[in-house]
């Protein structure tokens, strides 16, 4: 290699360094911004201002959807295994909405503890199988298709 | 072997050695491509089964994974060629790596569109500005701005060049997309197909996706070569190799 082209080279890394350098530094900083939702559990320790909208994501727990019959009012509890939050929506749920399902919610949370959804979005694992393999799941009692 | 190897990355600098080597090349890859593509999407539309939760509907992502990975193996080769453009200063490598952009903002969109399509039904949303999708639209912003900071030089080399350090730059956006989905939370999900661990997909449903993988890479590789082969010949119309390579080829004027 000649010098010229070792100097270029060397520019080169020095380029990619410093910016991988930056990049890191942003990200880090970032951190908290960049969470797409919170699980209940962070809720206690992210200290958030009441009537702030925020990102809720969890499991829906087993049991908790109540429908009303009249509207499309549902309440649910989202649930990340240690805590849950008790959530109510009226609108059109998405076609994976279901219990064990993961789901972000956006809204806020009122005095009282419960969170006003204005919007819900099924969250899809990275699980993919056909239904004879979820059904020989199912009947040898293993976990599935729930978030992480 | 090694001095053989530098031999061959040094012929290929030359535009005629190019021109054959693309032109015996093209014709193969394309061929083997579309021989990928109809096995890979009958298989994937008519073989595989639904799944347990997405029926029909996964089917999509045959193909955008394969065109998220190309979008992404794109610029890694891109990055490459950058390297050997700004130190080697080779004008093959400097034409590929600025033809394979259109391509690789291409494989970016397809990846984008279909994951909305996807998104719609199954997340209840098209779009989420979370930190993988975001990620991945900033890939297409990027490829798109190599493009025109390349097309905004009349110093085809020159611009070239400049544009090699813009690819530098962007690819601290390749690790971001791929870790984003373990650095926070997303709405997208994590990794299903893992090189090093178990995958999460049903082994039924794996063959699809790997023959449109390959097939979408060879035609990576096609449209590479093609492309990059179209503009060494727009640029040396004058030369005196071009019309050597045009009489090979059968085009006597």
């Amino acid at each position: 290699m000649t010098p010229r082209r070792r100097k270029r080279l060397t520019a080169v890394a020095l380029l990619v360094l410093g910016v991988g350098t930056a990049a890191a530094i942003a990200i880090t900083a970032l951190q908290d911004n960049m969470l797409y939702f919170i699980a209940p559990s962070d809720i206690q320790t992210s200290e958030l201002p009441p009537e702030r909208n925020f990102r809720l994501g969890g499991l829906v727990e087993a049991g908790s959807i109540q429908r009303d019959s009249e509207s499309l009012y549902v309440t649910f509890t989202v649930t990340d295994g240690a805590h849950s939050v008790p959530v109510s929506y009226a609108g059109i749920l998405p076609d994976l909405f279901r219990e064990g399902q993961g789901v972000i919610a956006q809204g806020h949370l009122d005095d009282a503890g419960l969170f006003h959804a204005r919007e819900v979005l099924a969250r899809h694992d990275e699980t993919y199988m056909p239904p004879e393999v979820a059904a020989a799941l199912d009947r040898a009692g293993a976990p599935h298709g729930v978030l992480e | 072997m090694w001095t053989q190897t530098k031999l061959a990355f040094h012929k290929l600098g030359s535009p005629l050695t190019f021109f054959r080597f693309a032109q015996a090349l093209i014709p193969w890859l394309w061929g083997l491509t579309l021989v990928g593509l109809a096995v890979g999407l009958y298989q994937a539309l008519y073989l595989v089964p639904p799944d347990y939760q997405q029926g029909d509907s996964y089917r999509i992502l045959y193909i955008h994974v394969p065109a998220a990975w190309q979008a992404m193996a794109t610029y890694i080769v891109m990055t490459i060629l950058a390297v050997i453009t700004l130190v080697w200063r080779i004008r093959t490598a400097e034409i590929m790596a600025m033809t394979a952009a259109p391509i690789g903002a291409a494989f970016t969109l397809i990846c984008l569109v279909t994951g909305a399509i996807w998104g719609r039904p199954m997340w209840g949303t098209y779009w989420a500005w979370d930190a993988r999708l975001t990620s991945m639209l900033v890939l297409l912003f990027i490829y798109l701005g190599i493009m025109g900071l390349y097309a905004a030089f009349d110093d085809r080399r020159q611009g070239a060049r400049v544009a090699s350090i813009l690819i530098l730059v962007g690819v601290v956006n390749i690790p971001i997309i791929h870790f984003s989905v373990e650095w926070w939370t997303t709405l997208h999900q994590g990794s299903t197909i893992n090189l090093f661990g178990p995958s999460t997909m049903d082994p039924s449903m794996l063959p699809p996706l790997i023959w449109m993988t390959v097939a979408v890479k060879l035609m990576f590789g096609a449209l590479l070569l093609q492309r990059a082969r179209n503009e060494l010949l727009e640029q040396d119309q004058r030369k005196k190799w071009t019309l050597q390579a045009l009489r090979m080829s059968g085009h006597d004027s």
